[in-house]
């Protein structure tokens, strides 16, 4: 992680580390946090924790997305204080719907100059991002919403398991991994598992990114929490909950970053330090899926 | 067994507005509850659609979020959030969406982005996430929401979700929401004033306390009748298998 990080987020970068609610990289943001990134574009549809501790470490200048919350929680506190106060820097904001944000990297994925979608009538957003724009549909008097195509420079992707060249496959939900991975120009893929790439060809329905458009392969488990891999571990509910106290704090939210990023030189210290009791609570029971017959062909 | 607190009646309430609906689109917080509440009384084949991709959920236990595992495991079928909107939502699939907010004034207009001006915020809400597009593209919006001076407003600071406007909309941006169920009443809308009106009063709430709570001059229904309360099953259901921890159904 720390040599992928090293090579391929640069300052002044635009990132998308994408997940929605799962498969959210946090390791990843820890690792840019700890290498001390600056003037970063944040790019996610739901800035989630993970943005709120990035933003808090200040690598950040400008976020990009459509619902800043801590799900299910309350506020993302540490970004608030930017917005609200410019405490202790302003923050630039560039705000869309989901569908706009899923749009976006629709048209950055293919390659088009924008994404038409049926939102945003009446609504006071376009009067705020002067880049949402209505337009007249070429066919008949309807006019629908364009949204401009995103192109992150670095996507960083966790997925289940991942061969070695990068082929990637997710199970759960899907959020928009795939579409960041195809608009960015740089993709790094962190897996729970590294496995052979007959697993993969075993199975390829479930590839969601092909290794062809992926710069690094990093193997680290457990790299989302408090966000989950299904199937590996649960989200950790109790330190969204925890977050909230924490964050409201500038010194407290300092202390935490101090004890969980910057003093620690890697995830798995991170994973040791949570404790094998914790990581035992979030594991949960086996439900396997029935397998298909792809057929041979020969 | 105890009675109710407010929060748990609207979201009773709400449960039971699901009856006879078939596939509804869920909302994060108090919606959640209500619509698995539905799910498990009034409403068994009620297909639950989550915004993070998954259609026909069966969650065993409540998400704390709306991008919970639970939600996975069993589900009919796990999409991309590019399918869920385009081809669920935008598609016409959705029948019912609840929305929440933290103002809404008379004609149902929405505001989750901030309070005070949008460049220099007094509070900074969460903004759209994908409430706007569900206001104008499911076929019915229920809205939920708590009521007091503060968020029943006579002017929105932002107007996230559109509405019913200034009463009269354009007919193919949106239906607007029908129903408004909050802590104290149910609300539903004037056909030519797009102007929200009380149909009904929750136990013990009277007209002066509904009243007390809006900022703007109220209008009342013919017949306002009493909600139900709450009954045991609804009840039991709420505190033991959908939120034991009174995460949300205990705050009010």
């Amino acid at each position: 992680m720390s040599a992928a990080v090293a090579d391929l987020v640069r300052d002044g970068d635009v990132v998308a580390i994408e997940g929605f609610t799962h498969l959210i990289c946090f390791a990843a943001g820890h690792e840019i946090i700890r290498q001390r990134k600056r003037d970063l574009t944040l790019a996610r549809l739901t800035p989630d924790v993970v943005y709120d501790q990035m933003i808090a470490a200040g690598v950040c200048k400008k976020l990009v997305f459509s619902w800043m919350g801590n799900p299910g929680v309350g506020s993302l506190h540490a970004i608030r204080r930017r917005v609200e106060r410019a405490d202790p820097a302003p923050l630039e904001l560039e705000e869309y719907s989901h569908f706009g944000m899923v749009g976006r990297y629709m048209a950055g994925a293919s390659k088009l100059p924008f994404w038409p979608l049926r939102s945003y009538y009446e609504s006071d957003l376009p009067t705020v991002n002067p880049r949402i724009i209505e337009i007249s549909s070429p066919y008949g008097d309807e006019t629908v919403y364009a949204v401009p195509p995103l192109n992150p420079d670095v996507a960083i992707v966790h997925v289940q398991r991942a061969s070695s060249g990068g082929d990637a496959q997710v199970w759960g939900l899907l959020g928009c991994q795939k579409e960041v991975a195809f608009a960015a120009d740089r993709v790094v893929v962190v897996c729970e598992e590294l496995v052979d790439d007959a697993v993969v060809r075993s199975d390829p329905n479930r590839t969601v990114i092909p290794g062809l458009i992926v710069d690094a392969v990093v193997v680290e488990p457990r790299a989302c929490h408090p966000s989950y891999a299904q199937g590996y571990y649960d989200r950790d509910n109790r330190f969204y909950v925890e977050w909230d106290k924490i964050a409201r704090d500038s010194a407290r939210l300092s202390e935490w970053l101090d004890d969980w990023v910057y003093s620690l030189s890697s995830h798995q210290d991170y994973v040791a330090k949570l404790g094998e009791e914790r990581w035992a609570q979030l594991t949960p029971t086996e439900r396997w899926s029935q397998p298909v017959n792809y057929g041979g062909y020969d | 067994m105890e009675g109710a607190t407010p929060t748990e009646t609207m979201i009773v309430a709400s449960a039971r507005h699901l009856a006879g609906e078939r596939v509804c689109f869920v909302g994060i917080g108090p919606p959640n509850i209500a619509c698995n509440l539905a799910r498990r009384t009034v409403a068994p084949d009620l297909e639950l659609v989550y915004e993070a991709g998954v259609f026909g959920a069966v969650p065993e236990r409540l998400p704390l979020s709306i991008g919970d595992p639970s939600l996975v495991t069993g589900a009919t079928s796990v999409c991309s959030m590019f399918e869920l909107f385009a081809y669920y939502l935008q598609g016409g699939l959705v029948d019912v969406a609840f929305l929440s907010g933290s103002q809404i004034d008379r004609f149902g207009n929405l505001n989750t982005t901030v309070i005070g001006d949008y460049s220099s915020p007094k509070v900074r809400l969460p903004g759209s996430g994908g409430a706007c597009e569900i206001a104008i593209n499911a076929h019915k919006v229920f809205v939920i929401m708590p009521q007091s001076t503060r968020t029943f407003v006579e002017k929105i600071d932002f107007r996230t979700s559109p509405g019913h406007l200034t009463g009269k909309r354009p007919a193919h941006w949106g239906a607007g929401p029908s129903v408004v169920v909050t802590g104290l009443g149910m609300y539903e809308f004037d056909d030519d004033l797009g102007e929200m009106f009380l149909t009904n009063l929750h136990p013990g709430v009277s007209l002066d306390d509904v009243q007390q709570a809006t900022s703007w001059e109220l209008r009342v229904g013919e017949h306002v009748s009493e909600t139900p309360a709450p009954t045991e099953q609804e009840l039991r259901v709420m505190r033991e298998q959908l939120d034991p921890q009174g995460i949300y159904t205990r705050g009010g």
